[in-house]
């Protein structure tokens, strides 16, 4: 079958996609956006998190055909020019190792922030909440949290 | 030659470049990563790149009675199906230490999940189809899957034609290794003894759980050989193991590391390496193999399961008499790398502790359970977790202070080990012991205190709503460990590095290329942090790890910064003469201080140590081939242990952590929250003080989930793995983390590199044992197997 939808703004298409094939598959062997990340594909590990119409999901979860017309924004969508905030912290913070799980935390963190408008933060109960879906086997979470709370903080910084 | 006109200053090399050691520099590959770009091996793709997939045995023992792969072959789409009867080569057979593992099965499997067949197709799922189609006919045989059943009278006998080294010394043929550590006379210090402690513990199957699937590209090429990206740990012990299966010359293999996502020792014993290889060179193109989470619980060894007995005798006055231990290792179907893990096993079966008097010994098992091999920790873990209860126990016996007890019977500089290697470099025992401690402890029972508003997320069981603080108790536990660093037991232990010194666009340039496994620890950080201390050059590339370089040894045993570190700045200091010898023959005679002063260099320039300038290495170089200097690098050697002694200068370094656990539990529903997880280490010196405490906290938090929530369940009666997945088997979330205090310590080791002292493992050591601790002062149970279940808090 042939599926459309946006990804990160632009309209993408495949074709001869087998039904079983999930969002997942379809981004990462047939568009070229291998960002999304394979860890479990059961939906355990959050690491293939995509935004879908805005919402998060894991995209190993989605059969390709149910995005059909629909928006989805990847790994690859957050930085339009330049690293966006959250994946500069992430860098200056320390809370990137092997890197595999980091791609579903920066969408999962991206969302968690857009909950929490500057001024307002999310606490740290709130960051631990809204990532409990993201498995990270490296770095013991601390540095997640310290990335998260600044790019909260860097918010305010040029407003 | 003239006399050196003036005294040097003192001012080294290692005071220099912005970037350099000592800094917490940002990962060079951080960028790539949080823009989806970085490629793990899983992420790869070929221009006709087909996908291969396994066969594997439903069954822990069986015989393959019959294989049929015709209808897997008609399947349109398949290229290829593979089994044992097509590997290429006189050599089948593979593995780390021993080469006791068929590429695929020979006619008979020997744990659940054993590779039998290959396919290659043109979509994964095609050659899952196939896969499904290929009839096996089996016939079950029984399987063992403990020690008694491994020894009992005509218990069937799991490799019958042992060849290896261990072969000749093991008492029963499914013992892999023995290992005994015999020191003082035990029996006799038993009778000084005023109380005696007995214990029996047991250890559960841990996964490495890294989150990167076993995946990677093969790709034939025209000499006949493969090229081959792949997620490892040591890129030449791989090459050693595939070539002969390939029937192909190491140099037809060449092997480039792909982004990998993680290890922890998971990586080192090969997984689809092989299996790729085979079918790209069947098949002629390119093949992907990735694995899914399921797959990869049957595709790498795990953390050997334990059962452990000690026996420690005290004083009246708190000083351990003597100890006498038994650790029996399930090391599972096939080798891998379980004579280490007894050697680690046994060599540090007593802990950071001063004992004259020992009788130790440790034995790893053949069954039919899950191969178990390399994870952090590597044999030191699960006694650890034994001689801290007892630790425990023998304090309560005399009553002291758990940490007091500790400190009272610590290590330390000067002190033997049970092996009689002197312990040669700072040992801070009981001072990282003392930090914990002195450390404040988290706010008391938030959910009274917080006004009646308790933030259920802080509480055992979480969002799950299960207590408010209703049977919920607190309790406080001490552990603390010790670990080697780098290969022990006479290993030939080296790394190689090629530094290359060149101008690119009138500036100095550095190339530092090895073949370590970047695994996410921050190799590659550090490697380029060493390059600019020592060669004074801001500008460093780390070229990708691959086969055209000698080997840089194991990504494991906490040993890169060390091994490789030391390979670096060793090839650097050699280029760094390169380059001074240049500049002198071709500018010594316009500056007197060429031939004088201790020379430097630093932003790259050459200056002296007083801080006078004497060239740009841009003119030094102009002209002229870069300086390129490839060197190994080698720590002191080590020797074998005696086989019945045990004793021998067998390991190279030591690394130290201490932890404090604070826990919550449910009591009513067992369940148990980690409210806070201090450590103190020491690292002799922080390359990278960033990097240092993201490993001392993920090590930590490894050890926290096999404190109470990580083990492979393996059905006893079938040896069938219960609980392949991210579902059944679990692992900390960031909700299960709790924050995690790091109190870094910087005591040099002299033999080592800048002083430095690996750190990747120590704190996956005390964790565990530091929980179970805490979860027993809250509860006074007694709690003898980690991980801990509901269960044994309930008693249900």
């Amino acid at each position: 079958m042939r599926v459309t939808f946006t990804v990160n703004g632009r309209e993408q298409q495949a074709d001869d996609v087998w039904e079983g094939e999930s969002l997942l598959y379809v981004l990462r062997e047939r568009m070229g956006l291998p960002g999304s990340k394979n860890a479990c594909e059961q939906g355990e590990c959050g690491s293939c998190t995509v935004r879908l119409d805005g919402v998060p999901v894991c995209a190993c979860l989605v059969a390709a055909g149910q995005a059909e017309g629909r928006e989805v924004v990847t790994v690859e969508g957050l930085g339009q020019e330049g690293l966006s905030a959250v994946q500069q912290a992430f860098v200056d913070a320390g809370a990137v190792q092997c890197g595999f799980c980091t791609p579903g935390l920066l969408v999962a963190a991206d969302d968690l922030l857009e909950r929490f408008p500057w001024p307002t933060a999310p606490s740290d109960d709130d960051i631990r909440e809204g990532l409990s879906g993201n498995l990270c086997r490296c770095t013991g979470y601390e540095k997640i949290l310290d990335a998260v709370r600044l790019a909260a903080a860097r918010r305010g910084e040029g407003a | 030659m003239s006399e050196v006109a003036r005294l040097p200053t003192g001012r080294g090399q290692a005071a220099g470049t912005a970037g350099g050691i000592g800094e917490s520099t940002l990962r060079p590959d951080g960028t790539l990563k949080v823009t989806g770009e970085f490629a793990y091996s899983s992420d790869l793709w070929h221009e006709d790149m087909i996908w291969g997939h396994t066969l594997r045995s439903p069954h822990a023992h069986a015989e393959i009675v019959s294989l049929d792969t015709a209808a897997a072959l008609a399947q349109p789409g398949v290229y290829a199906v593979l089994t044992y009867d097509d590997l290429p080569a006189e050599q089948k057979n593979y593995g780390l230490e021993i080469a006791d593992t068929p590429a695929l099965a020979a006619g008979r499997v020997r744990h659940h999940g054993e590779p039998v067949a290959l396919v290659a197709a043109d979509h994964p799922e095609t050659a899952r189809r196939a896969a499904a189609k290929i009839r096996v006919r089996w016939r079950e045989l029984p399987p063992v899957t403990d020690e008694e059943s491994a020894l009992a009278p005509g218990a069937p006998v799991l490799h019958p034609d042992r060849t290896d080294g261990h072969a000749r010394h093991v008492p029963h043929p499914n013992i892999v290794h023995r290992q005994p550590v015999v020191r003082g006379d035990a029996a006799a210090a038993a009778r000084r003894a005023a109380h005696v402690v007995t214990g029996e513990y047991e250890f559960g199957m841990q996964d490495q759980a890294f989150l990167g699937p076993e995946s990677g590209l093969a790709v034939p090429a025209e000499d006949g050989g493969v090229d081959l990206y792949v997620a490892t740990q040591w890129l030449h012990a791989d090459r050693r193991q595939i070539a002969p299966v390939l029937g192909l010359p190491e140099d037809k293999v060449r092997m480039t590391l792909a982004g990998v996502g993680g290890a922890f020792g998971g990586r080192e014993d090969l997984s689809m390496q092989i299996h790729a290889c085979l079918l790209a060179l069947r098949t002629g193109r390119p093949v992907k193999m990735v694995y899914d989470r399921f797959e990869s619980f049957f595709g790498h060894v795990h953390r050997h399961p334990a059962r452990i007995r000690y026996e420690h005798g005290v004083t009246a006055d708190g000083k351990i008499t003597h100890a006498r231990c038994r650790i029996v290792l399930d090391g599972g179907a096939y080798a891998s790398s379980t004579p280490a893990v007894v050697g680690n096993a046994a060599s540090l079966s007593i802990g950071p502790y001063v004992v004259e008097d020992v009788e130790i010994e440790a034995v790893g098992l053949y069954t039919n359970n899950p191969p178990c091999g390399a994870m952090r920790g590597f044999g030191a873990v699960q006694a650890c977790f034994a001689y801290e209860a007892q630790m425990d126990r023998l304090a309560a016996a005399v009553g002291l202070d758990p940490v007091e007890f500790r400190q009272l019977n610590a290590m330390s500089e000067g002190s033997r080990l049970p092996t009689g290697q002197q312990v040669d470099s700072p040992a801070p025992v009981a001072e990282i012991l003392r930090r914990v401690k002195a450390r404040p402890l988290p706010p008391e029972r938030q959910w009274e205190t917080a006004g009646g508003a308790a933030d259920i997320r802080a509480l055992p069981g979480g969002l799950s709503n299960t207590t408010h603080g209703e049977g919920v108790v607190r309790g406080v536990g001490y552990a603390v460990g010790i670990k080697n660093v780098g290969f022990s037991e006479g290993f030939d232990d080296f790394s190689t590095a090629r530094v290359r010194l060149a101008v690119s666009g009138g500036e100095p340039v550095v190339t530092v290329h090895t073949a370590a496994a970047e695994v996410g620890q921050g190799g590659v950080t550090v490697q380029a942090q060493i390059a600019r201390t020592e060669l004074g050059v801001a500008q460093v590339v780390v070229a990708p790890a691959d086969t055209r370089v000698g080997s840089a040894g194991s990504t494991s045993a906490s040993r890169q910064t060390y091994m490789t570190g030391g390979a670096v700045r060793n090839a650097c200091r050699a280029v760094r003469e390169q380059v001074l010898a240049l500049g002198r023959r071709r500018f010594g005679t316009y500056h007197p201080a060429w031939a004088t002063a201790e020379l430097l260099l630093a932003g790259g320039k050459v200056v002296t140590d007083g801080g006078e300038v004497l060239a740009d290495l841009a003119d030094v170089l102009d002209g002229e081939q870069p300086v390129d200097v490839e060197l190994p690098f080698r720590h002191r050697p080590t020797e074998p242990f005696g086989i019945e002694s045990g004793q021998g200068f067998g390991h190279v370094q030591y690394s130290f952590a201490a932890h404090r656990a604070v826990v919550e539990v449910d009591t009513e529903l067992g369940l148990v929250k980690v409210v806070e997880l201090a450590c103190a280490q020491d690292v002799g010196r922080a390359l990278n003080p960033l990097s240092v405490v993201g490993q001392i906290q993920g090590g930590t938090t490894q050890g926290l989930g096999v404190a109470v929530m990580e083990e492979i369940a393996v059905d006893p009666a079938t040896g069938r793995v219960r609980n392949p997945s991210f579902t059944d088997y679990l692992i900390p979330t960031i909700l299960d983390t709790p924050p995690i205090p790091v109190d870094v310590l910087e005591l040099a080791d002299p033999h080592a590199p800048y002083g430095l002292r690996g750190v990747g493992e120590a704190s996956t050591l005390s964790a565990t044992p530091a929980v179970l601790a805490a979860i027993r002062q809250a509860t006074g149970l007694a709690l003898t197997k980690a991980p801990v279940r509901p269960e044994h808090l309930t008693g249900t």
